[in-house]
């Protein structure tokens, strides 16, 4: 079975103006998106009190909303958890004063009551399954781990195809990879998707599983060059697109299934995850098409650049 | 014809077999249990203590499975947790206050096994439902304990050394050291020799001089601060475990986080209150001149009649729980103690403790034992714990003290900064003894910042979920890869199910801690190891189409891609390394399966794949490939 004619020769290339006029845009709008909407950041940011509540009977995110609100609780978030009986409700310590001593600490267990106490007004069958505190301070450090991480990857990936490849093809993996980050991050910033713990793990994967496909087609640019008696930058790099568009896009959606049925049955706790990771599919498949050859045809890629590594290491061509 | 070595064949059925007898364990589901623990005071666990447990479960009508005496505890097993909450229940009534009662999930694996190292992969609180807190350590307070300390040692060796001094004083900002301030430039330098000769951890310099006050400032070395820091979490840490040893929660998870922070995970607890108790109190010891010995007439006589001498406080030994009384005059505290190590004496060949006091407990400790000698002395532990209670309506925090005598013995000749104590029943009872003296108060104190209650049915609710999306997601990849590549693809399905197999056995092997993001993460390997197969195939396709033999084309296939599969893999696990380098666990989780997961599948993506592609089209003569 085939989908993709494995003859084709569509002229990726030649619509690198626009391409990479679009990439630009994208992501000029999603620095603008996260500076101005900002990222819906979650609990393991901000802090603050979190609650999973349970009901015997399925509810209306609008009715615990009003009851939460009579009883007091006005800054409350309250969100669905999938389903119809399980809702989870966010909020500052300090929407319950009397929790709060004088030093400052929260008392978790006496705002889980309030809470409680509130719901069972309107309705006797909500149950408390999970009741969690956070700081805003690990919040923050994480926050700096992360950017620390992301650029330890991007150096070190950097680093790696420099040696294994060439200074260019470096350059034109990382701006991509800059480039697919900031868009997915963009996404996320402009449908406000909840940003946890999860889907900062998702974000720095995002960023492994672009890598994997730029690298898949230069390792096919680079190989084209070899064995080209006459190499014309643009046409290996269009040939070099074409040969693996089959595989590029056919594990993109294998690796679509499975997020999608980890988005499906994985339960709230990897929402998040799954929705990040099916946008950084989407993102990094689509730039390693169209994104990362045009940067580096740019940066002047030629076969004589690529001609002395042939002989650097011939162990690795003989492994199977 | 087929280029594939024998040894590789070998190796690919011996890790196949490793991966499936190192995966099983996790196939076998823990049951849930109640163990039951003795207090320090209540009567070991024994027979007797089976029957007792065992009528209280028929009494209540309450299936049970099993009930054994393993060692120091007993373990009652049960179908499910209804009626192990229900059965748990019973059992507290029946044994009250002396036996601690928690629950346990119970390892179902076979001996055989086990006996090969094979276990099952520890769940995440978030996969089994329990109570989490994450605790600020307030380092600051260990070093100003020790900037105080420094201070009145100094005061002491100046005064030894006859340097006269107009004052030894710390300074107000933390970290900022000592002034000490003398009179002449002379006694200056003297001063600083004496105290930098004496205390290798102190930095000396001259401060500005104020007419005749010369002065000298002394700091703690920045290596002796970190140090102190880091000294204080793990004796937190230290702390903790025993006390939450005392809640008897099996396999309680009690960790550095970052610098400052120890995290605390209590499976299969969900009241929180009685961990946070102990976490909370407040341990110190205290030197004490004893009276008489433990058990004897006197004490016994005190014991009886309620008749204390107005000095002295009646006390319990820890353990024997024989009376003895203790005079109310305290010689030096736990504050005052540096260290405390347990060790075999080289004479008597018995184990001992050696203790070290600050020169301040150890100028009170000389006085009074040069005075004292053959007299005996008792070491008194308190324990503060802070227990709410409502009072007319309002939530009132009073303190419970509980002080117990942990070590009795007879001052055999007169010491002051270290000695020892010897005669200790055991090597455990020594090292229990250290552990107390050193432990038992914290470092530096604590406080809660996170905590959290993750109900058991969300655990369980996550289990279902998870393993649905695994099974799910794997199922539907090897349909569409067996579609699009056929045989090929078969190859490589059977390659993505082992995959998963060593996956899961190479984590359990680790004891990674398998928690909802570490299942994305398999979901997530799963969808990419694929990739090393389409890459290859879609060679093989390619090798077909521009003429190649069958045989040719397979191994031009494998040959071509596998450089590309390299390059990949590598610059991904590059990303998969910088996630397992975050603090926190979650995240940490997923880098580390995703890491595992990559190494995984370029083995099984590559090696067993070609493997069973040589296995299949090796001996024949073929006219074309099905891929």
């Amino acid at each position: 079975m085939e989908i993709f004619n494995h003859d084709s020769n569509i002229p990726f290339l030649g619509m690198r103006k626009y391409s990479i006029a679009i990439a630009l845009f994208l992501m000029v709008a999603s620095i603008g998106l996260i500076a101005t909407k900002g990222l819906n950041y979650a609990l393991d940011f901000t802090g603050g009190v979190s609650m999973v509540v349970d009901y015997d009977q399925s509810v209306e995110i609008a009715d615990v909303r009003a009851t939460l609100e009579k009883g007091g609780f006005e800054h409350a978030l309250v969100q669905s958890l999938g389903g119809t009986r399980e809702v989870s409700i966010r909020m500052q310590p300090k929407d319950d004063q009397k929790a709060v001593d004088a030093n400052g600490k929260v008392n978790l267990d006496l705002i889980a009551a309030d809470v409680l106490k509130a719901l069972h007004v309107s309705r006797p069958d909500a149950k408390l399954k999970n009741r969690e505190l956070v700081t805003a301070e690990v919040g923050a450090e994480l926050r700096s781990d992360g950017t620390v991480a992301a650029v330890f990857v991007i150096l070190g990936i950097m680093a790696y195809l420099w040696i294994r490849f060439e200074r260019r093809f470096a350059i034109a993996a990382v701006a991509t990879e800059v480039h697919d980050v900031l868009v997915t991050l963009g996404i996320l910033a402009l449908v406000q998707r909840e940003f946890d713990m999860t889907v900062l793990a998702s974000v720095l994967a995002v960023i492994g599983y672009s890598i994997n496909d730029k690298v898949v087609v230069f390792d096919r640019i680079r190989e084209l060059f070899r064995l080209a008696r006459k190499a014309e930058p643009e046409e290996i790099l269009n040939r070099s697109i074409n040969n693996t568009l089959s595989r590029t896009i056919i594990t993109s959606l294998f690796t679509a299934i499975t997020m999608g049925a980890l988005y499906f049955f994985g339960g709230p706790a990897v929402h998040g995850f799954a929705v990040t990771m099916l946008i950084g599919i989407v993102v990094g498949t689509l730039s390693s098409i169209f994104v990362a050859s045009p940067i580096l045809l740019w940066l002047g890629v030629s076969k004589k650049d690529l001609m002395p590594v042939t002989k650097e290491n011939p162990e690795l061509a003989r492994r199977p | 014809m087929s280029d594939f070595p024998r040894w590789k064949y070998a190796l690919v059925a011996l890790v196949m077999l490793f991966g499936v007898i190192y995966a099983l364990p996790n196939a076998f589901v823990p049951l849930p249990a109640v163990q039951v623990t003795a207090n320090r005071d209540a009567p070991p666990i024994d027979q007797s203590l089976q029957q007792k447990v065992q009528a209280a479960l028929t009494g209540k009508k309450i299936a049970v499975t099993d009930v054994v005496v393993d060692g120091d505890h007993l373990l009652a097993t049960f179908i499910n947790s209804d009626v192990q909450k229900s059965g748990a229940d019973a059992i507290k009534a029946a044994l009250g206050d002396g036996y601690t009662v928690a629950f346990k999930l119970q390892s179902n694996v076979p001996g055989w096994l086990r006996a090969i190292g094979a276990r099952s992969m520890p769940l995440g609180l978030d996969l089994q439902g329990g109570v989490h807190f994450l605790m600020q350590v307030d380092q600051n307070d260990a070093i100003d304990k020790q900037e105080n300390s420094y201070a009145d040692d100094i005061r002491t060796l100046l005064r030894q050394k006859n340097i006269r001094y107009e004052s030894v004083t710390r300074n107000t900002v933390r970290e900022q050291g000592i002034a000490v301030i003398l009179r002449s430039a002379e006694d200056r330098s003297t001063a600083a020799d004496a105290i930098a000769n004496e205390y290798t951890d102190l930095n000396v310099a001259n401060g500005a001089n104020t007419g005749d006050r010369y002065v000298l400032n002394v700091v703690i070395k920045p290596e002796k601060l970190r140090d102190l820091s880091r000294s204080a979490i793990t004796q937190n840490l230290g702390t903790l475990r025993n006390r939450i040893n005392a809640l008897g929660v099996s396999e309680p998870l009690i960790q550095q986080q970052g610098d400052s922070r120890i995290v605390v995970e209590l499976a299969g607890v969900q009241d929180p209150t009685e961990a946070k108790k102990l976490i909370g109190a407040v341990a110190t010891l205290q030197y004490r001149p004893g009276i008489g010995q433990a058990g004897d007439a006197q004490a016994q006589e005190a014991a009886r009649t309620g008749n204390i001498p107005p000095d002295a406080n009646l006390y319990r030994m820890r353990g024997s729980n024989l009376p003895v009384l203790v005079s109310k005059q305290i010689i030096v505290t736990g504050n005052q103690l540096v260290d405390a190590s347990s060790g075999i004496d080289q004479q008597s060949g018995t184990p001992k403790v050696d203790v070290t006091l600050n020169a301040a407990g150890a100028k009170k400790m000389g006085d009074f034992t040069n005075a004292n000698v053959g007299k005996p002395m008792a070491v008194v532990y308190v324990e503060q714990v802070y227990e709410t209670k409502v009072v007319d309506g309002k939530e009132v925090r009073v303190p419970k003290v509980t002080e117990t005598v942990i070590n009795d013995a007879s001052i055999a000749s007169p010491f002051s900064k270290q000695f020892q104590t010897t005669g200790l029943g055991s090597p455990k009872e020594a090292s229990d003894l250290a552990l107390l003296l050193k432990g038992g108060a914290l470092a530096a104190p604590m406080d809660i910042v996170e905590e959290g209650v993750i109900g058991a049915s969300l655990g369980q609710d996550n289990i279902d979920k998870g393993f649905k999306a695994v099974m799910l997601g794997l199922a539907l990849v090897l349909l569409a890869a067996a579609i699009y590549y056929k045989l090929f693809g078969l190859v490589a399905d059977i390659a993505l199910f082992f995959n998963l197999v060593i996956l899961l056995a190479v984590m359990s092997l680790i004891g990674v801690t398998l928690t909802m993001p570490g299942v994305a993460g398999i979901v997530l390997t799963l969808g990419m190891a694929i990739d090393a197969n389409v890459l290859i195939c879609e060679r093989v396709r390619e090798e077909l189409r521009n003429g190649s033999t069958p045989h040719a084309a397979i191994r031009a296939g494998y040959e071509k891609a596998w450089s590309t599969i390299l390059d990949a893999n590598v610059t991904h696990l590059i990303a998969a390394l910088a996630l397992t380098t975050m603090g926190t666990g979650a995240i940490k989780g997923f880098g580390v399966t995703l890491m595992i997961g990559i190494l995984t599948s370029l083995f099984t993506s590559v090696t067993l794949t070609h493997a069973f592609t040589a296995l299949i089209h090796g001996h024949r003569k073929l006219k074309t490939l099905s891929v």
